[in-house]
Order: structure tokens, then sequence, then C-alpha cells
């Protein structure tokens, strides 16, 4: 007896099914995840006890309507902003700062720790201007760690933190976060926006 | 009549496409799983400003996105003034706080504190429109912002 062959099943279209398929995912597909500056706004309620903090220690930023740069009193291009707040940060005026590679100038801030960024804008400064702003504020900050990093750590704050969020790192991760808090303690962040 | 017969020459056998559909469907699971939806239709311009010290924002369901800028070429009867988008829609800054109140509330409970709220502002509008948010996202106590941009130098953009 004849054995029946069941007919076969003709799979020839199934490669143009798929591809169409892969074409829709293809060109849907968002596969970077977004990037940005990190802030945390100051909460709502109201101190009603003034800090008094002296005038040196303060580093004022001024944008206005026309997108022009105000640095404590002096106008300023937005390229040499990077290297006036590191060299205010970093200056150690009162000499307790012993990492501190500044001048030392006592008309300067203090150390970085009482050092304060006081930026401030207009209404109509554009977006672009504020954004170009922070970042080279927030550029100042993570050149100081770094380079305290570096001499303390031998590798780069960037490098340290992107080794603390790895999760195939084999070091230790309880010594790496101690190292980080200590090196963001020498330089806080500290970045005030006035409303 | 030998028993070895000899090969016929010439004509390349053809390529064996047996196994293509397999390959093209590996690409295809790769993509599938890999793929985000976009989750607003965007009626502002939304032309990103650069920076370079800027920091991932990954795990995208503890985001939330308040979109602002210019209505589009489409929506240019909303005026040509910056506006606020919440998901799909035109919104006032008062609606900020209901938005956030409602995206927390769609998020686990223990997620809450962890959330962000990202801000995509066009780099042509002016921060008056982006205090105004700041003000508003103080009032809800959603202090972690993030200023979304591309990642480039700052220098020489205009």
């Amino acid at each position: 007896m004849a054995k029946r062959a069941s007919p076969e099943v003709n799979a020839g279209s199934m490669a143009d099914i798929a591809f169409l398929l892969l074409i829709f995912f293809l060109v849907t597909t968002t596969i970077e995840t977004d990037s940005g500056i990190n802030r945390k706004l100051p909460p709502m309620e109201e101190s009603d006890v003034d800090v008094v903090i002296k005038q040196k220690n303060i580093f004022t930023v001024l944008l206005n309507g026309k997108d022009q740069l105000l640095v404590e009193d002096e106008l300023m291009e937005l390229k040499d902003l990077r290297q006036a707040a590191k060299e205010f940060l970093d200056n150690g005026g009162d000499r307790t700062c012993d990492y501190c590679s500044g001048k030392k100038d006592p008309a300067s801030s203090d150390n970085p720790d009482k050092a304060i960024i006081s930026l401030k804008n207009e209404r109509e400064t554009t977006y672009k201007t504020y954004i170009a702003v922070q970042n080279e504020l927030v550029a100042a900050y993570n050149e100081l760690r770094d380079s305290r990093a570096q001499s303390l750590y031998g590798k780069s704050f960037k490098e340290m933190e992107a080794n603390y969020n790895d999760v195939n790192w084999p070091g230790n991760k309880e010594k790496l976060k101690e190292q980080i808090e200590q090196i963001k303690l020498d330089y806080p962040q500290k970045l005030s926006e006035v409303q | 009549m030998s028993k070895f017969k000899k090969k016929k020459d010439g004509g390349v056998p053809a390529v064996n496409t047996a196994a293509l559909p397999d390959i093209v469907f590996m690409l295809l699971f790769f993509f599938m799983v890999a793929t985000v939806m976009r989750q607003n239709t965007l009626m502002i311009e939304n032309n990103l400003p650069f920076a370079d010290q800027v920091e991932k924002l990954d795990k995208k369901d503890l985001v939330m996105y308040i979109y602002a800028g210019k209505p589009s070429e489409n929506y240019k009867q909303y005026g040509t003034e910056a506006k606020i988008q919440l998901n799909d829609k035109f919104a006032d800054v008062k609606e900020i706080a209901a938005f956030i109140a409602a995206e927390r509330a769609s998020k686990r409970e223990e997620l809450i504190p962890f959330l962000t709220t990202a801000l995509k502002v066009d780099k042509g509008a002016n921060m008056g429109l982006i205090s105004d948010i700041k003000q508003e996202l103080r009032k809800v106590n959603a202090l972690k912002i993030n200023y979304t941009t591309k990642k480039g130098s700052v220098f020489g953009r205009d």
C-alpha cells in the first residue's frame, strides 16, 4: 500500500512576512535612553531664619533677558565661566582646605564647603542659555571632583560612579560608595537658584 | 558507459535560503523586545538643547514627562508662544499639580519617592515658563527633576 505523504506547506513567503514585521519594529524602535542634567528643587517651606552668608562665599551668576552673562559684577563669556567657577570653588581662602589647589585669595571663598554658587535668571532668558550655564557650573564641580578622585584613588569620579552603577563590577561596592561620598563631601554641590 | 558520471560544469549551485526566516525571526524578536513605543504624540516643537555633563535617565517607568515649546506647524491656531504639553494635549501651568497626582496614583506606592520629572523643553523657550513649572513642582513636592538634553558640547551652536 502506498504511503500517502501529507502535502508540504509552502513556507516560502514566511520570510517575507517576518521581514515586514521586522521592518515595522525597526522603524518604531527607540533604543536610546534619555539623558540630561539632574537637579533637585528646594522644598517649599519657607524658613524664617535668615542664614548669614559672607558675600565673599557667594559666586553670583546673573543671566539677563538678552542671554548675557554677569559673573561677580563683570561681564563674562560663557566659555570662561567654567574656569572662573573652578577658581572660586577651589580657592580655599581660610587655609582649612588642604586639598585645594587654588590661589588662597582671602577675598574669595573660604573653602569648598562654604562656597555657594548663586544663579539668577530673568524670565526672558532662553532655555538654551540657561542649560548651557547650568552645564558649565556642573562641569566645574565635576572637574574638581575628578581631580580629587584622581589624587585620592587614582581614578576619575565619573569612572567611580560608573563602576558603582555597574552590576558586573567585581570590586567592593561598600567601600566604593564610601569613597564617592567622601568626594561629594569634599566638593559639595551648592548651587542655589534665586527665584 | 562509465559508472562515474562526469560532473556537469558551470552553473553555481543555488544558495540554500531555508535558514533565512530563522535569522529574520531572531532579529524580529530582538526588536520586538527592545521596542518602546512612543508614549506621547508631540504637538509642540521639541528641539532639545545640548549639554555634556549629562546623566542617564534609565528606569523609564519612574519618569514623568513634561513637554514645553512652541506649538508645531499643525497646531498654529494655538498661537506662537511656548506652551506646556502633558500627555497628549496642551495644558495650563495649573494643571501640572493634577498631572503629577495622577502619575503618582498610577505608580506603586513604594516607588513614589523615586519618581523623577523630566522636563523636555524646546531650546527656544524662555525661562519664565520653566520657572512657573518649577514653582508648581515645588508646590506638589516633586523635587527631583531632570532637564533632558541632547549630548554634545554647549558651544558653537545656534
